[in-house]
């Protein structure tokens, strides 16, 4: 029951949403998370953000979501539906047999740990080292720790 | 080795260099697919061309008060207008070391014509700007880029590898190193001015290079510099100075 009214609150949320013309971006943004610390050891980060756990299903709405992960715009992946791709990052159809959780995770987090030069955005960068985010972005990241964890078990599904 | 696979070696390593080195601008008309490219051609059919007409109207219409227009120094088509002149802008003011790019001229024109000033990037003042940038078109893009530009120009390419926002990426990143490559199915191109004022299919507006650059920024999750803020007009001077030699397309269309 709880759900039903859970998810009729959000689909008129979604419509109230849509109607302002701002569908991509809420008038009214939930304040920044507290960000979590990581720790990167061997070219990973082998630890969840946050403890928290990722649903693989999630992930690939993100992935393909261009107002959230938007892996798409740059990486080829097998998301139904979607069919313009970008190629500036390698496919990552496979990915999860070829590289360990860990490995992907610090791909996603922050790429420029490991290439300082990279286009690959770090989706959970250190707000602190981010130059001119706009107003409304300040103090955040691209995604939330909980859809880090999301994109990192997807990507880890591609086997 | 023999002269076939030395040949070949050398064919290759000119092939790897010239990709490499990349100096040579190219036109974002190169980078759009066969029928965007259709589009701009066709003067029918370039949506680009009612801000050109709405512009040739805006030229001759004469201001209520001061029974002005600007045709009435630059000619009723602007065959007055230096063409040579038009393809220098932004221009730097030998004076006082201003850029000035061809809107600010333009809104500076505008208002010994009318006292009814419009806001910077008005509708209409790009329309104006559109129609008098494409008298030029086919000149090649000639901005200065020696004395006063030159420190000018420095500090504007800086801006032009600074990363910005949450996207966190320079102009550079995609412009200069990525050039060609695809973004969700579009091709990046190298940033080139020589187009604008351009009919953007992707807001379905016309754009000028001051509008552009805040709409890449905002696509960065950046705070945008404020409209003809220094940034805007070092942005504006370096990424046309890279344009020098292509062909002033006015109006353009583009992604």
């Amino acid at each position: 029951m709880n759900q039903w009214f859970f998810w009729i609150f959000n689909t008129l949320l979604l419509m109230v949403i849509s109607f302002n013309g701002h569908a991509a971006e809420p008038a009214s943004m939930p304040p920044p998370e507290p960000y979590c610390q990581w720790e990167m050891k061997d070219m990973a980060i082998s630890q969840p953000l946050c403890g928290l756990t990722g649903d693989a299903k999630r992930g690939e709405v993100i992935s393909a979501d261009s107002s959230r992960g938007n892996c798409v715009a740059c990486h080829r992946l097998p998301v139904a539906g979607v069919e313009a791709f970008g190629n500036l990052g390698p496919p990552l159809a496979g990915v999860g047999g070829r590289y360990p959780e860990g490995f992907i995770r610090l791909r996603v987090v922050d790429a420029k740990q490991i290439n300082p030069m990279t286009i690959m955005p770090g989706y959970y960068r250190d707000p602190a080292l981010i130059h001119r985010p706009a107003r409304k972005y300040a103090g955040r990241t691209f995604l939330t720790a909980q859809q880090v964890e999301d994109v990192v078990a997807y990507l880890v599904s591609l086997k | 080795m023999n002269s076939l696979s030395k040949i070949f070696l050398i064919a290759i390593l000119l092939a790897v260099g010239s990709s490499v080195l990349a100096a040579e601008p190219k036109s974002g008309y190169e980078y759009l697919k066969p029928e965007t490219q259709r589009l701009q051609d066709d003067d029918f059919e370039n949506p680009g061309l009612l801000a050109v007409e709405n512009g040739e109207f805006l030229f001759n219409e004469v201001d209520r008060k001061t029974g002005k227009s600007c045709a009435d120094c630059h000619g009723v088509s602007g065959e007055k207008l230096n063409v040579n002149r038009l393809a220098r802008y932004p221009v730097v003011n030998a004076d006082n070391g201003e850029i000035v790019s061809l809107h600010t001229q333009l809104m500076q024109c505008r208002s010994r014509v009318s006292d009814q000033a419009l806001p910077r990037n008005h509708a209409d003042l790009l329309a104006l700007e559109t129609f008098v940038r494409r008298l030029a078109r086919g000149q090649k893009v000639n901005v200065q880029t020696d004395g006063i530009a030159a420190p000018l120009l420095k500090e504007g390419e800086a801006l032009f590898r600074q990363r910005y926002g949450l996207i966190d990426i320079s102009c550079y990143q995609c412009h200069g190193m990525y050039a060609g490559m695809m973004v969700r199915g579009q091709k990046i191109s190298q940033g080139q001015g020589n187009g604008f004022p351009a009919y953007r299919l992707d807001i379905g507006e016309m754009s000028n290079m001051n509008q552009r650059i805040t709409q890449c920024l905002t696509l960065m999750r950046a705070e945008p510099f404020p409209d003809d803020s220094k940034e805007i007009r070092l942005l504006e001077l370096y990424l046309m100075s890279r344009s020098n030699g292509l062909p002033i397309e006015t109006p353009a269309v583009r992604y």
